[in-house]
């Protein structure tokens, strides 16, 4: 199980860096999304993979880590998840104001002199 | 009063002035001064009330704790050295302050002066009555940045920019120097506090690290008093106004080396080191300095080369090792301070009354303005060192410890009196000069102004100080004596030797060398007179030794040829390189960890697979590199596979007991790309094939280079969360949070209590973070211009405008009208049941997956689900969205919940939490986290509809501009 979550991990890591040494803008910004899958089930998983232990306690108890998944790499997702949108919906302006004001989507703000 | 308020009034009442004065409009000149001469005297009398306690030689003291952890108290400290400084600061600041009211133009924004004034005598008090060690090295970094800022006064002059650049540059680089010597000091000593380290002198003496750190102290005060090879800045700092080079280079800023090698003195001197270092730049400084001085042509440039002169003569002074010629370096401090303070503002006055200062075009002014005539040849002579002058008993004295020092090499003693003659007999000339070529001769002719007495009130502080020139030079016993003696003992201790200040002491040695310094001066004035008539500016013989052209070119080959090359051998302007060396370095140190420390295999035996998860997987994988190869030409397709793999990343969270991370990641994601697909219409149309530019050979290679990289990465990343996953995760911080989630939260969802009680704090910051970002957005948007091949109407449009207008039957535009007609209706319907989920996500978060973040998304899916299906004019008709309420709203509500808990006496952010029974609904939970989720909800829903809404909205303005343009007729390029 562990396996398959690595190797998915390492596929969004390897087309996220792939995309993000691209010169397109728009390959930037799909790359980035894809690294930001990559790292935020990376920091998920440092917490073990448990299956059917959500950290959601009994009414009035306190909860132990044998029964209960991690919550702490889960907190810290979350807060990326939001952060993540909000840089995404940012880059995603000044790649558009940057487009309108060089005329160009190359990341440099102009294409590459030959 | 009290010492603490005396001494701390001292230091704050000019910089409580000045910052009153630089809020003066800028045509209350008279205000402005007024301002700063009451300060100046205030402090001035202040500085008279402390004489009872010092007289009787007591040190004032005050204390407070500054850094305590390291061990450094802010201290003022006022002993008589100090105290003497402190009165030459204040009662010269007070006469410059008269003479600035009179010096200075209409046009000049006169408060701005005096605030900067009033900041520089504030830090030059705080200079002289520090404490403490570090406190010594800030208030001299002030004292160089309020002098760059005076002598740059006249910003508009590249001569006051340049001369006010080198100041700083030299003086600053100087004090940090200083700064590090002075952390080495400290740490010889054990502490920072200048009472102990004062004690410490023997020890340091024999330390180690005495070398290093004498140098770098040295470094500062040499550089702050402009010695040989450091003096070059001074001339330049001329170009400021005359009121500030009477002062800077009078009584202050340059003394401030001179108060700090005598600070030390205790301390640091006595050593073979210290002779040789301080002696020999003083030495040099003094003859160097009198001999430029005799062949400048500007009248404030040969006071500037007597000024570096007369340091030097100090610096001679302090490097000789001897207690009486301390005392005489304290005497001659205070009396070049008096002549060389008048004889600026007299030259200030002559450039005034006639609008020149070039002693060539000057001559016979003793016609028209006799009384300032009068009074710059008495300064004159005391700065030559004439008898019943002050200048005359200090240079006695220095005569007297030429003739006595004690020298580590016998030949110096030799010509230690010589140079001290010649650079007297330099002095003489340079004075004679001074009087000789303004005041005497024939009538000036083609003067830029008709020369005549100044006001009386400019002319006012000159008197005062010739005053004090001649009093001092006749009764010194009487007038100066007990200042001295008081400076003296608190620097070399109660036991100094005796010293007579006398007129008269008979025929000796030091008065022959007078005599013969006097003729010698007046003989080479004489004979150099034709040369000084017609010669070029600068000495001769030396001419070529230009300190300001290699400091120059040492500025050029720093601060532009070295950073040239290092940015063309290092840096790019282009973004892919560096990415590419980022990732290098990061694959280089991952793998290199992994090479030095060994990678071994984990703990914990790997779960079994499940098919179902490994064919999900399988998707993932393959959206994921679908999305890498067709981001370039088919970015729609990219989007959607982008979603495709982010969809997997949901269902992984949800099999792995994350069910809130999975709520969240679906929402964001729907949420993304709709955002992305409102950017794709901005974005330039790219056709496959076209161009040609990935057939070339270093294309392929550049592109296989960064496969290597992608899949280094790829393999790295998967390697290391294997490894992860493959341990025992610690457990340290879950195992608490677990504990306490209800007992101390009060809510079940461990994850939400995490965010809004346990971290509350992060995720304050967090959505203050995203509200900035939707700022941002939004003000981006505000001046957006799109590219001009972008504005068009979209293709689809435009065919089916093309398809009503070529079937008479059909109305223009009815086809774009009415699309989607089913589907807008099914999310108009959709509205108020999203809007429930959503405050339900928001209300169960606390115990169930759901919270802020979720229902904010939720909410704002919803709004945006009405923007996409009905268009931006029909929504926006019925349904008025704020979306910067909604932030500031969310945010104040956050805000004041945490903010709360300060009324019942708690820490920020402390929740309280009950369960109340509500009707209809039953038992509730009811906490003040809750009150912050609903902050966070109400600021995601704001933030996310703000972006949005911008990004949409776009389209709807590209359209009117078109519009604009057709209905105007006009070329994009007008637009």
């Amino acid at each position: 199980m562990e396996l398959i979550v690595a190797l998915g991990i390492g596929v969004l890591t390897g087309s996220g860096v792939w995309l993000l040494l691209r010169p397109r803008t728009f390959q930037v910004i799909i790359g980035l999304s894809l690294l930001s899958y990559a790292v935020n089930l990376f920091i998920f998983s440092t917490g073990g993979l448990r299956t059917g232990q959500p950290p959601i306690l009994p009414q009035g108890g306190a909860g132990n880590l044998l029964e209960y998944a991690d919550p702490l790499p889960q907190a810290l997702v979350l807060t990326a998840i939001v952060i993540g949108f909000a840089t995404t919906a940012l880059f995603l302006v000044v790649l558009l104001a940057s487009r309108g004001l060089t005329g160009t989507d190359h990341v440099d703000g102009r294409e590459r002199d030959r | 009063m009290t010492e603490t308020a005396l001494l701390l009034m001292l230091v704050a009442m000019p910089f409580a002035g000045a910052a009153i004065t630089v809020m003066l409009p800028t045509q209350a000149r008279l205000a402005a001064a007024r301002l700063a001469g009451a300060v100046a005297l205030s402090s001035l009398a202040l500085v008279w009330a402390a004489y009872s306690t010092i007289s009787a030689h007591e040190v004032l003291r005050t204390e407070s704790a500054w850094i305590p952890t390291l061990g450094l108290s802010f201290k003022l400290r006022m002993d008589g050295f100090a105290w003497l400084f402190t009165g030459l600061i204040y009662g010269i600041g007070s006469l410059i302050v008269v003479y600035a009211r009179y010096y200075m133009a209409e046009e000049d924004p006169v408060p701005r002066f005096f605030a900067f004034l009033l900041a520089f005598m504030g830090a030059m008090t705080g200079l002289v009555l520090s404490g403490n060690l570090i406190q010594i090295a800030f208030f001299w970094e002030l004292t160089s940045l309020f002098s760059f800022l005076l002598i740059g006064y006249w910003s508009h002059t590249p001569a006051a920019r340049d001369g006010a650049r080198m100041a700083l540059t030299v003086t600053a680089t100087g004090g940090l120097c200083l700064l590090a010597g002075m952390l080495l000091l400290g740490q010889m000593a054990g502490s920072y506090d200048l009472d102990v380290v004062l004690a410490a002198g023997p020890q340091i003496r024999e330390h180690a690290l005495y070398l290093p750190a004498l140098v770098l102290i040295l470094l500062g005060a040499l550089t702050k008093s402009a010695q040989f090879p450091f003096h070059f800045w001074l001339p330049h700092a001329m170009a400021a106004p005359t009121p500030v080079s009477a002062y800077l280079h009078s009584a202050t800023l340059v003394k401030a080396g001179i108060f700090l090698m005598a600070r030390l003195w205790p301390v640091l001197a006595g050593t073979d080191a210290w002779f040789w270092m301080v002696g020999s730049a003083g030495l040099v400084t003094l003859v160097l300095g009198a001999y430029v001085a005799i062949f400048q042509h500007d009248l404030k440039g040969l006071l500037a080369y007597s000024t570096i002169s007369h340091l030097g003569l100090i610096t001679l002074l302090l490097g000789l090792n001897s207690d009486l010629a301390m005392v005489a370096a304290i005497f001659h401090l205070m009396n070049h301070a008096t002549f060389k303070a008048s004889l600026f503002m007299a030259a200030g006055i002559i450039d005034h009354e006639t609008g020149t200062r070039d002693i060539r075009r000057l001559s016979g002014l003793n016609r028209t303005m006799p009384f300032t005539g009068r009074l710059a040849l008495v300064a004159a002579a005391a700065m030559a060192g004439v008898p019943l002058l002050n200048g005359f008993i200090s240079k006695e004295m220095f005569f007297e410890e030429a003739l006595t020092a004690q020298a580590p090499v016998p030949a110096l003693l030799a010509a230690l009196p010589l140079a001290a003659m010649v650079a007297s007999a330099f002095s003489v000339a340079y004075s004679l000069r001074f009087i000789h070529g303004t005041f005497f001769g024939p009538d000036p002719v083609d003067l830029p102004r008709t020369p005549h007495e100044p006001p009386a009130w400019m002319r006012f502080p000159v008197e005062i100080l010739v005053l004090a020139c001649i009093m001092v030079g006749i009764l010194p016993a009487a007038t100066i004596g007990p200042f001295l003696d008081l400076a003296a003992r608190s620097v070399l201790g109660p036991e100094i030797p005796p010293y007579s200040l006398a007129v008269w002491h008979g025929f000796n040695l030091p008065l022959m060398m007078s005599l013969i310094a006097m003729g010698g001066g007046v003989a080479l004035y004489m004979g150099l007179q034709k040369w000084l008539r017609s010669g070029p500016e600068g000495p001769p013989l030396v001419r070529r030794l230009d300190g300001r052209r290699i400091f120059e070119r040492a500025m050029v080959t720093l601060s532009w040829r070295l950073a040239r090359t290092g940015e063309r051998l290092l840096g790019t302007r282009n973004l892919q390189p560096q990415l590419r060396l980022i990732l290098l370095v990061a694959l280089l140190a991952g793998g290199g960890a992994a090479l030095v420390r060994g990678v071994g295999p984990g703990n914990m035996a790997p779960h079994a697979i499940d098919p179902i998860i490994a064919l999900v997987w399988l998707v993932g994988a393959a959206c994921s590199i679908g999305a890498a190869w067709q981001a370039k030409y088919h970015r729609l397709a990219a989007l959607i596979l982008m979603g495709g793999a982010g969809l997997v990343v949901c269902v992984t969270f949800v099999w792995f007991s994350a069910p809130d991370l999975a709520l969240t990641q679906l929402l964001v994601e729907i949420v993304t790309t709709v955002l992305l697909l409102l950017g794709l219409r901005w974005l330039p149309k790219r056709f496959e094939g076209v161009g040609g530019e990935e057939a070339e050979v270093v294309s392929v290679a550049r592109r296989l280079r960064d496969l290597g990289l992608a899949v280094g990465a790829g393999f790295g990343m998967a390697g290391l969360a294997f490894l992860v996953m493959t341990r025992t995760p610690p457990d340290l911080l879950a195992r608490h949070f677990l504990e306490r989630s209800y007992l101390e939260g009060g809510g079940t969802n461990v994850v939400n209590v995490i965010l809004v009680d346990f971290r509350g704090f992060d995720t304050l910051g967090e959505i203050v973070v995203v509200s900035i970002v939707a700022l941002t957005v939004y003000a981006l948007l505000r001046r957006f211009r799109p590219a001009p091949d972008s504005i068009e109407v979209p293709e689809q449009q435009r065919l089916q405008a093309a398809f009503d207008a070529a079937h008479p039957a059909r109305r223009e535009g009815a086809t774009v009208e009415d699309w989607l007609l089913i589907p807008s209706v099914v999310s108009r319907l959709l509205f108020p049941v999203i809007a429930v989920v959503a405050l339900y996500l928001l209300l169960r978060g606390h115990n169930l997956p759901g919270g802020g973040f979720a229902a904010g998304i939720t909410a704002s899916i919803a709004i945006i689900l009405q923007y996409m299906i009905g268009g931006a004019q029909w929504t926006e008709a019925r349904l008025r969205v704020l979306p910067l309420w909604w932030m500031g709203s969310g945010l104040l509500l956050a805000l004041l919940t945490g903010l709360a808990a300060w009324a019942f006496g708690k820490p920020f952010l402390t929740s309280y939490y009950d369960y109340a029974e509500i009707p209809l609904i039953g038992k509730a939970p009811m906490s003040s986290a809750l009150l912050f989720d609903i902050g966070v909800f109400a600021l995601v829903v704001g933030a996310v509809v703000l972006m949005l809404i911008a990004l949409a909205h776009q389209s709807v303005r590209g359209q009117r501009v078109e519009e604009a343009r057709a209905a105007r007729g006009a070329t994009p390029e007008a637009l």
